[in-house]
């Protein structure tokens, strides 16, 4: 059993605590915006915030997480505003598949958080998420149209 | 990509028509006619693809799958175009390989490979639009009791032009389905669209940005249980034993089957229960014979042979080895491509409930009516009692079409615990080793010149694996065991429909296949074998060009008169970076060319070198693509961006090693992906030629200009020449 703080919102869940906190938010809450795609902290796709920072879930166990913040992509609009990282992917169409793009929006909010103005290399050290439809020129183009709006 | 199902053809119809009833609805009749076939929401449907609810919405309906590759909108936007509907009301949906089947393949074809999603479907499509208009114009016609042809549609409005009335799409739906679809339905001339051509935003981004986007592994139904597999490393291997009681108490835990005679599975209440104990299960497989075969003996088998006497002919003219023999210069070179896994960041996956009166499955592929097929087959039921339904693909690639033995593992586990369904998901670590890989290739080329430099001869030998040979067999043995298909980009035009036509007019030329296959099963891979094709002859005709003291742009452009599409798109990337004039101090170009799947592509690449050349910095790509005709170019500049993404991983990190039998890499660490520091500037360069040719496709041509482009610049830049994949076996990495 573990009680953790997802989206605002405390539960208990019945889950051992070494599972990885990626399988947790899946199968145990329900929330699937958070996805797995290597489970070995390589490729981005379960980027979770914990107190507000990016987090790769599917290599931190349950126990680690909690007594933490835990914001995953549905709690990443406030008061049904998306974030402004959500809004810019949608100006921009970046998504092809999409389903690295939960995981890559995640550790982008964060960036900018830590960095409203993030220049290319701050973008190249902080982004490493994998997108195997190759959607960078429009991450990247993204990323700065989300740092110039408000 | 010729699909065959797996079942004939025939007995999906056979099977359909015993149960078709009031759907059974002849092939060639859209639909109309008085008996409304409705949507599910009790909606009308005026033809297969387009369904018309009272408040205009407009469903369009389409078989071919979203993948990431925009195709879904695409169509759209070609329905729509013809239909004259506001595009602000246009949403989509699959019809089921079933209900397909059930009216005679109403929606036309299922698969979504081989860049075929728009080039094949254009025209059906926009009938099916323009046909919709025809019956709402008519419909309100009759309403107003005056001739249809004073009456005109636009924007989902129908109006009378001499009175000035007008009626939506909405109000007429319901009687516009009940007439009898027009014989003739002209189609626009594309200069005169205004939604299709255009590069409106996609249908389906809005979801994808929020999490609430349902891929096949997001996918939950109630009482489902989860499993997870793991088949014999080694290709062909068997199951010998496992001891399910050591792993029977874990938590969660409801039950550990076999599936078929090659893997074994746990079922459990989550998916992290399952993979747990599976992790934890004892079982000893039974290797045979394969598991002696490595890397190196699968390099010798190829190289003998690219000197053997028996190979498959896939272009010739002239007489390349007398020419050859008696050629005052000859230049030769080895060149050699690697198995290579499509690594969809979705990993395989699929869903199925199985009781004896019905098999229902649901899965992300590439290919409805091929899963179909696998369900038939694995359940032992009647096509009437059986149905797929797709969902949204985390990547395909190639590798959700033809081979879907995910789909068959998901029904054999079902039929163990019938009624309960049960979700599929292969690790990273399954999906790595129990892929269907990008075959492997050597290709050793001989080019021949005269006493003036003129190149008179070139004998391409290649040497390695058939996908054909083990995908349809069928279609191997009926071209007496040839693999038309190894020729992709190099074929003589009467091969392959002109499809994937050689680029370069040579006056004694011989193109020829070794077959040569291994147990490791090769499969379709984004590109196919265009990616292998295009390094031989593009960096080759390089090093022609280079061997003569010419430069590799006028060396080409000599050989390409007959040629004037792929002429266009090379003069285009060459103009757009100033070829022939020098580059920025320390900067090298590349270029190289192909044509593939009825489109020309092709790529300049700018690079530097740090490192003594164990580093390379691509700056910019400069990527030109004449399709025929382009309906979104927004979304073709993706594809063409991204290809680049695919094209240059492929280059430098990725190779599936063979050992024991079996693929060493088994995830993102020792099989890498491009990330956002390496990607360079892309710059497309949309051109399409338009006419009556056939249309290309997008979504896989411009891959296979990645590697050669920036192949030839590394020459440039270093005097070296990188003649085989992936380049993180000579150290050198792109930063």
């Amino acid at each position: 059993m573990a009680r953790l703080t997802i989206n605002g919102k405390s539960q208990d869940i019945d889950v051992d605590p070494d599972t990885p906190l990626l399988w947790a938010i899946r199968e145990n809450v329900g929330l699937t915006g958070t996805k797995y795609g290597c489970g070995i902290a390589q490729c981005g796709a379960c980027t979770v915030h914990i107190d507000g920072e990016a987090v790769r879930s599917c290599s931190m166990p349950v126990s680690a997480a909690e007594g933490k913040a835990i914001t995953t992509i549905e709690g990443l609009a406030q008061n049904g505003v998306l974030h402004k990282v959500q809004k810019a992917w949608i100006d921009h169409d970046v998504p092809q598949c999409g389903y690295c793009q939960c995981g890559m929006i995640m550790a982008v909010a964060a960036l900018l958080k830590e960095k409203p103005k993030p220049t290319d290399a701050d973008i190249n050290n902080a982004i490493t998420n994998i997108c195997r439809c190759g959607t960078f020129q429009q991450v990247r183009e993204a990323i700065h149209m989300a740092a110039q709006s408000a | 990509m010729n699909h065959i199902p797996k079942i004939n053809r025939r007995s999906f119809v056979v099977g359909a028509a015993a149960t078709g009833g009031g759907l059974a609805i002849g092939l060639n009749l859209p639909f109309g006619g008085p008996q409304v076939v409705r949507a599910q929401d009790g909606s009308p449907e005026l033809t297969a693809w387009v369904v018309i609810r009272p408040d205009d919405t407009v469903v369009i309906r389409m078989a071919r799958s979203e993948m990431g590759q925009g195709t879904i909108t695409g169509l759209a936007q070609l329905v729509a175009e013809e239909l004259e509907c506001d595009w602000s009301k246009v949403t989509y949906e699959y019809p089921t390989p079933g209900q397909s089947l059930a009216r005679k393949r109403a929606w036309g074809d299922f698969s979504t490979g081989g860049s075929r999603g728009i080039r094949m479907s254009h025209e059906y499509v926009r009938k099916g639009g323009a046909t919709a208009r025809m019956m709402l114009i008519q419909a309100a016609a009759n309403e107003w009791k005056v001739p249809a042809a004073e009456c005109t549609a636009a924007n989902s409005v129908i109006t009378h032009g001499p009175s000035g009335r007008n009626t939506t799409f909405g109000r007429v739906a319901e009687a516009a389905a009940k007439l009898e679809p027009p014989k003739e339905v002209p189609l626009k001339d594309p200069k005169d669209w205004k939604i299709a051509g255009k590069s409106v935003k996609r249908l389906d981004t809005v979801d994808k940005v929020t999490g609430k986007q349902v891929y096949g592994f997001d996918l939950r139904l109630p009482g489902m249980l989860n499993a997870a597999i793991k088949e014999c490393p080694v290709f062909g291997g068997k199951v010998k034993s496992f001891e399910a009681a050591k792993v029977a108490g874990m938590k969660g835990v409801r039950k550990v089957v076999q599936v078929g005679d090659s893997a074994v599975a746990v079922v459990a209440d989550t998916w992290w229960q399952a993979k747990t104990a599976l992790d934890a299960l004892p079982v000893v497989f039974d290797e045979g014979e394969n598991a002696k075969v490595s890397s190196a003996s699968i390099a010798t088998m190829l190289e003998a042979g690219l000197t053997a006497e028996q190979a498959f002919v896939g272009n010739q003219n002239g007489d390349a080895k007398a020419a050859l023999g008696g050629a005052a210069k000859k230049i030769e070179a080895v060149y050699a491509y690697p198995f290579q896994n499509h690594v969809c960041m979705e990993p395989m996956n699929a869903t199925a409930r199985y009781t004896t009166d019905k098999c229902e499955v649901w899965v992300p592929t590439q290919n409805g009516e091929d899963a179909l097929a696998y369900v038939l087959s694995a359940s032992g039921l009647p096509a009437d009692k059986c149905d797929v339904y797709k969902i949204n693909l985390g990547g395909g690639f190639g590798r959700r079409g033809a081979y879907q033995d995910y789909v068959t593992q998901a029904v054999l586990i079902a039929k163990q615990i019938p009624g309960t369904p049960v979700k599929l998901l292969w690790s990273r670590e399954e999906d790595m080793r129990q892929g269907h890989y990008h075959p492997i290739m050597q290709c050793k080329l001989v080019g021949g010149f005269d006493a003036n430099n003129n190149l008179t001869a070139l004998h391409m030998r290649l040497s390695g694996q058939s996908i054909l040979a083990a995908v349809r067999p069928q279609v191997v043995d009926k071209d007496k065991g040839r693999d038309a298909l190894v020729f992709q980009g190099l074929a003589e035009p009467a091969l392959l429909g002109n499809e994937h036509s050689f680029g370069y007019s040579i006056p004694n030329l011989l193109i020829d296949h070794a077959m040569r296959n291994t147990h490791v099963p090769p499969g379709f891979w984004r590109g196919v074998n265009i990616n292998q094709n295009c390094i031989f002859i593009e960096c080759f005709m390089d090093e022609l060009a280079q061997a003569v003291g010419q430069d590799e742009l006028e060396f080409r452009r000599k050989l390409m008169a007959k040629h004037p599409k792929n002429l266009a798109v090379l003069n285009a990337v060459a103009e757009r970076v100033g070829w022939g004039k020098p580059a920025p101090q320390g900067v090298y170009r590349g270029l190289a060319h192909m044509k593939a799947f009825n489109s020309y592509v092709a790529a300049v690449a700018e690079i530097s070198i740090e490192g003594g050349g164990n580093r390379i910095k691509i700056h910019r790509i400069v990527a030109a693509t004449d399709p025929g005709h382009a309906v979104n170019p927004a979304q073709i500049d993706r594809q063409v961006a991204g290809s680049f993404v695919y094209g240059l991983s492929a280059l430098f990190y990725q190779e599936c090693t063979i050992k024991g039998g079996r693929v060493v890499e088994e995830n993102f660490d020792t099989y890498d992906s491009m990330r956002i520091a390496q990607m360079p500037r892309v710059e497309s360069i949309i051109m399409p030629s338009g006419g009556s040719d056939p249309w290309g496709g997008v979504g896989e041509p411009t891959i296979c200009v990645a590697a050669p482009a920036v192949l030839n610049a590394y020459f440039k830049a270093t005097g070296k020449r990188l003649r085989t994949l992936p380049l993180k076996n000579e150290k050198i990495t792109l930063v």
